[in-house]
């Protein structure tokens, strides 16, 4: 168990070496507040970049949502997943899955532990943001002390873009905006379109 | 390469050493005395860059210690981290992700094998011809002709400028000119030291004298005060450091101003592209200067033409 910690620390530093991912904090700092960072997603990095970019004592309580189809596979992504990232396993949207989804990331909410989201879903060509799902609506309706903190990943996709293997070494970023939170009487359609254009806006102003 | 055993090497080290003694004691003493906030900043990205230079001229000389090897390992890795911040810039569609995989891990490094081994014949065409040609074939074959030509003349255009022309400092390293054997090291330092004491002196001059811009759409901060102050003066400098050179007195002048002319208008090129990028440095490595090419804009324009105007007079 002690080679975890170690292995996050290693894994962090490869992260931030390879695409040279920087925080940009526009609209928020980074402080210990409960919280879901919800951001765009075009690069399998996504996930680590995020994490990695958060600072080492706010990482160790944010577990990144990850689709079980894709990282759960027996061996070094296994490990990762579980020891390393403490990622939050869950099946992908669809049917029955994403109700029992929903209900893993809300345990994890009311455990007290911050998450990293997806809300798109799947992952983009990176020119364009799609329509998120109705989930991220769900955790600011139950839990409303909860701060949805928009981040915009840029050039992700052009460091390893859907289907290739091999990254090339350009410079990623990662813009944190100010947090959202369900305004009274907000509806569903209206809440995530708010939350998508904070998102785009974001992406203007990096 | 005994670097230490060299006196001239030592003496030239040694001035360097007391310039940046002087620099940090001039900024100390004005981030004293500076009252408004305007002043203030300045005088901070001063001291920061300052600090920088400590740190530029550390590894630098540590590189230049360890003989050949460092010299182009440390010259490779800046290569590598200018093509970064150039190809992040540069509009770069889902086509060129293997060109651009061949580019940093195959023409980059190779570019600088060939330097190591001094293989002069091939280290001159390898990515003018080489890469030149194969980069358009790889892109062609992802099958993406959106924006086709812009896409292929930028990746070759970063490959030119941040790794072929910078490769041409270290490259000094294996002219063999007679009566100056294995000191290829010092010709070295004279070049870096020529080309960024000119970009600092035209900043300082700029910045104390400068009035009458050059092209007020591109850089804003380049005056004809700063450019001819700046450039007279590191000239001057690399007329009077003739001696760890194999030139006379009167051609290292005269190599020094071509040097300095040649970086100004490197600088000046790469302001245009930031400008239309929109954006105010290539990079944040190093801090109060930018990026990585944008403090090495005007060596990489400088870099060939030194190389070669030794090689044709003085081998």
């Amino acid at each position: 168990m002690t080679a975890a910690p170690l292995a996050a620390r290693l894994l962090a530093f490869l992260t931030r070496l390879i695409t040279g991912v920087r925080a940009r904090w526009v609209g928020s700092a980074p402080t210990s507040a409960q919280r879901v960072y919800y951001a765009n997603h075009t690069s399998h990095l996504d996930t680590l970049v995020i994490w990695a970019s958060l600072p080492a004592a706010i990482r160790a309580r944010t577990r990144p949502v990850a689709a079980a189809d894709y990282w759960d596979r027996p061996g070094l992504r296994r490990w990762l997943t579980g020891q390393v990232l403490n990622a939050l396993l869950v099946e992908r949207s669809g049917g029955s899955g994403s109700r029992e989804a929903l209900h893993k990331i809300d345990q994890a909410l009311a455990a007290g532990d911050s998450l990293i989201i997806f809300p798109e879903g799947t992952r983009g060509d990176g020119t364009s943001i799609g329509e998120l799902k109705p989930g991220l609506y769900f955790i600011a309706h139950q839990r409303p002390g909860v701060e949805l903190v928009p981040v915009y990943l840029e050039d992700l996709s052009r460091i390893l873009p859907k289907g290739e293997f091999l990254p090339v070494p350009l410079l990623g970023s990662a813009t944190f905006g100010a947090p959202l939170t369900l305004a009274p009487g907000e509806d569903r359609h209206a809440f995530l379109q708010r939350a998508r254009a904070a998102l785009v806006a974001l992406g203007e102003h990096a | 390469m005994n670097l230490l055993k060299d006196p001239q090497m030592l003496l030239l080290l040694g001035g360097i050493g007391s310039l940046l003694a002087l620099s940090s004691l001039i900024g100390w003493v004005l981030a004293r005395r500076v009252r408004d906030d305007q002043a203030r900043l300045v005088v901070a990205n001063l001291n920061a860059r300052i600090r920088s230079w400590w740190i530029m001229t550390a590894v630098f000389v540590a590189a230049l210690a360890t003989g050949g090897v460092g010299s182009v390992i440390l010259f490779a890795l800046t290569s590598f981290f200018a093509l970064r911040e150039f190809i992040t810039l540069t509009p770069s569609r889902r086509g060129d992700h293997r060109t651009l995989f061949w580019a940093f891990f195959v023409f980059a490094p190779a570019q600088y094998l060939l330097v190591g081994i001094q293989w002069y014949g091939l280290f001159v065409i390898f990515i003018p011809v080489y890469a030149f040609l194969f980069i358009p074939v790889r892109s062609a074959l992802s099958g993406d002709t959106e924006d086709f030509l812009a896409r292929t003349a930028t990746i070759q255009w970063g490959l030119m400028i941040a790794v072929y022309c910078v490769s041409h400092a270290p490259a000094l390293l294996m002219l063999q000119i007679p009566g100056y054997q294995d000191q290829g090291a010092k010709l070295l330092l004279y070049l870096i030291v020529v080309v960024q004491l000119s970009d600092v002196l035209q900043y300082v001059f700029g910045k104390t004298l400068g009035k009458h811009r050059i092209v007020p759409k591109l850089s804003p901060n380049k005056t004809w005060e700063g450019t001819v102050g700046g450039i007279a003066t590191a000239s001057l400098v690399g007329a009077g450091l003739w001696w760890v050179t194999p030139f006379s007195p009167a051609a290292a002048g005269g190599i020094a101003l071509l040097v300095c002319l040649v970086g100004f208008v490197g600088g000046l090129v790469m302001s245009a592209i930031k400008r239309d990028r929109g954006v105010k440095d290539f990079g944040t490595l190093i801090e109060g200067h930018g990026g990585v090419l944008d403090r090495i804009d005007s060596l990489c324009f400088a870099a060939p033409v030194f190389f070669h105007t030794v090689r044709y007079f003085y081998t």
